[in-house]
């Protein structure tokens, strides 16, 4: 999945959206399409809904760019955020529907909201916290060769892989977990903001 | 910097402050993806058979500080047996430990391989329509553009899904020159190839070059600027090997992902560029050395180009890639049809065709070939025969020749023999014939 962008670029994509380029609206989808559809299916767990959501999501973000505040995180991240938000929003719908009891939807909305939060976790984390782990559980480094692999003690990097699991534990708290709303027009500033903090309260 | 405070009781503890922990080694029924599928499996040896105190091998003795930093690369099955194993010793008497120990093992289950699943290359276009529907471009990509923005992000989603490991790979190019001619590169060079030519658009919008090596001056054929490309490449690679971003050197798959990036840079440029300097700019002229084609024909070709050579590389490593999408195989297809009369023109002046040439006055009417042209993203185009300047029509129309659309583009892509080709015919076969050959001849390198 794309990892976050130099925050020059994020800054720079979101003042050539705002202009109306066409031309930055398809780097944006190549840069982006994957994550927000990954992201979506995830939750999901179906082409099609992915697919829409995808649709959603970029045409949310042409439609408002200026809701991207650079200042709160990178440009990832809030897409990923707006993807979840509304991937959670069309799932509440689709199973109120269906045959899944509100305890089962309410279920699968926090292990959805859990890894979105863990994915968040991992892509905000310091490069050094996340290339360690990289290397122990994507190459399946001993720690000791990580440590080589990242020039550093072995130390150093027992401490990386312990500081980086205990951040991404994090995401396992219901306390301090942020609510993500859905999208809608103009609404969408913060989509990790705090429940009952918004700017715009929701009941 | 220090860790989160934690709440006593992880997920598996029952709220004594004393949460069993399993072994790491002891992970049937455990929730933990790991190891990952396509990670060489760490076999687990044998779950320890509980033994006396007394028979259990000797631990290296570890203090408390030192059992605490392991936790981490515990929890990832990435330390040796003997800290494993002290480890687990030591959960067993610390609830402090054991807490973390617990967490940071969930923790790791949040962790997930990075899917790739495929995204169908249609979507953009679909996403990319209703972005635009629902608030219009004020800087619109020319319409002429379109099928260029589409090719280039296909063969980028391709290279993405291929990953590092493709670079060296050897991929066949194929083209006519009075017989099919082959030859083996790799999937880099090719993609070098399609920069450095795709570099002659950038030239004629003034763009800055793209593999940023000012000392290369590359002459403006195709053909020989691709050799000098990939000639400079070589000698790059045994100078200085290894230090290179940019397409003039090394090997190796970062490398690699560097002509990735060069060449979708200045795809991306080329697109902005264009976009910004509006309809007016279409007729620019871009100079291919011994021809030259107007900027928004220009744009059709190297869109045609990326789709062949992207098909080459999908072929060389056994993956599906399908047409353009009708709309763009139909500019193609347009633009093939249009560079025919001259190419055949040219046979002629070479004594290669078969049917003679008659005088006619550019504007005149002169005789014709209607090329029906099936499947999505055909269509019917009056060529004519006689001079590329003469008027071609239906009532001047001495032969009629149907083929499909995917094929007519392999044709003209030199990728299949004008002899093997299946159509329909009716008419002066010469005419036919040439015409054929003609359409091969357009294709290169």
């Amino acid at each position: 999945m794309a990892t976050p962008a130099p925050p020059r670029w994020d800054r720079k994509m979101q003042q050539r959206l705002a202009r109306g380029e066409e031309a930055a609206l398809g780097e944006l989808y190549d840069r982006y399409a994957s994550l927000v559809h990954n992201l979506a299916h995830r939750v999901l767990d179906d082409d099609e809904a992915a697919d829409l959501i995808t649709r959603e999501v970029f045409g949310y973000i042409w439609e408002n760019p200026d809701d991207y505040d650079p200042k709160r995180g990178s440009l990832r991240s809030w897409i990923a955020a707006l993807t979840q938000s509304q991937a959670v929003h069309r799932l509440r719908q689709y199973e109120s529907r269906g045959h899944s009891t509100p305890s089962q939807v309410e279920a699968r909305v926090r292990e959805a909201n859990t890894a979105a939060r863990a994915d968040f976790i991992v892509t905000s984390m310091p490069a050094p916290l996340r290339d360690a782990l990289e290397l122990a559980y994507r190459e399946r480094l001993d720690y000791r060769d990580a440590a080589a692999g990242l020039g550093v003690s072995a130390d150093e990097s027992r401490r990386r892989l312990r500081l980086g699991l205990q951040l991404l534990s994090t995401a396992m708290d219901p306390a301090g977990s942020r609510e993500i709303r859905p999208l809608e027009r103009g609404d969408a500033a913060d989509p990790f903001e705090a429940r009952g903090q918004g700017r715009r309260g929701r009941p | 910097m220090s860790g989160p405070a934690y709440r006593n009781g992880g997920p598996l503890g029952d709220g004594d402050g004393f949460p069993r922990v399993p072994s790491q080694r002891d992970q049937s029924g455990s929730p933990r993806p790991l190891p990952a599928p396509d990670a060489p499996a760490v076999t687990p040896p044998a779950a320890p058979v509980p033994v006396p105190e007394a028979t259990r091998p000797r631990l290296p003795q570890y203090d408390h500080a030192t059992l605490k930093s392991l936790l981490g690369a515990w929890a990832l099955a990435v330390c040796s047996r003997d800290e494993s194993l002290a480890v687990e010793v030591h959960l067993t008497d610390c609830a402090a430990c054991a807490d973390e120990a617990l967490r940071l093992r969930d923790a790791v289950g949040l962790l997930h391989r990075e899917e790739s699943l495929d995204l169908d290359p249609l979507l953009r276009a679909r996403v990319l329509e209703g972005c635009l529907g629902r608030r219009p471009a004020r800087i619109p990509v020319p319409e002429w553009a379109g099928p260029y923005d589409a090719e280039a992000a296909r063969l980028d989603a391709l290279l993405r899904d291929l990953g590092d490991g493709y670079w060296q790979e050897q991929v066949e190019l194929r083209w006519y020159d009075g017989a099919l001619v082959a030859r083996k590169v790799t999937i880099g060079q090719v993609i070098a190839h399609l920069t450095t030519v795709d570099g002659l658009v950038a030239v004629a919008l003034d763009m800055p070059d793209a593999e940023g090596r000012p000392g290369l001056d590359l002459p403006l054929d195709p053909v020989r600027r691709t050799e000098a490309m990939w000639a400079a490449q070589r000698t790059g690679d045994g100078k200085d090997e290894g230090s290179g971003s940019g397409l003039g050197s090394g090997s190796g798959s970062a490398i690699g992902a560097g002509f990735r990036d060069v060449w979708r840079g200045q795809s991306h440029n080329l697109l902005r560029t264009v976009s910004f300097a509006g309809a007016g700019a279409a007729g620019i002229g871009v100079d291919y050395g011994s021809f030259r084609l107007p900027l928004r024909d220009a744009f059709v070709d190297r869109a045609f180009e990326c789709w062949i050579h992207a098909w080459d590389i999908a072929e060389a490593v056994a993956y599906p890639y399908g047409p353009p999408a009708p709309r763009n195989l139909n500019r193609m297809i347009d633009l093939a049809a249009r560079m025919l009369p001259a190419a055949l023109a040219d046979r002629r002046r070479d004594g290669l065709a078969d049917s003679a040439g008659r005088l006619a006055d550019a504007g005149a009417p002169g005789r014709s070939l209607l090329l029906e042209i099936e499947g999505a993203g055909g269509g019917k185009w009056y060529l004519p025969l006689d001079s590329p300047g003469a008027v071609a029509s239906k009532e001047h129309a001495v032969a009629h020749v149907v083929l499909d659309g995917v094929e007519f583009c392999q044709l003209a892509a030199g990728h299949l023999e004008p002899e093997r080709i299946a159509f329909g015919q009716q008419g002066d076969r010469d005419v036919i014939r040439d015409v054929l050959y003609a359409t091969a001849s357009l294709s290169r390198l």
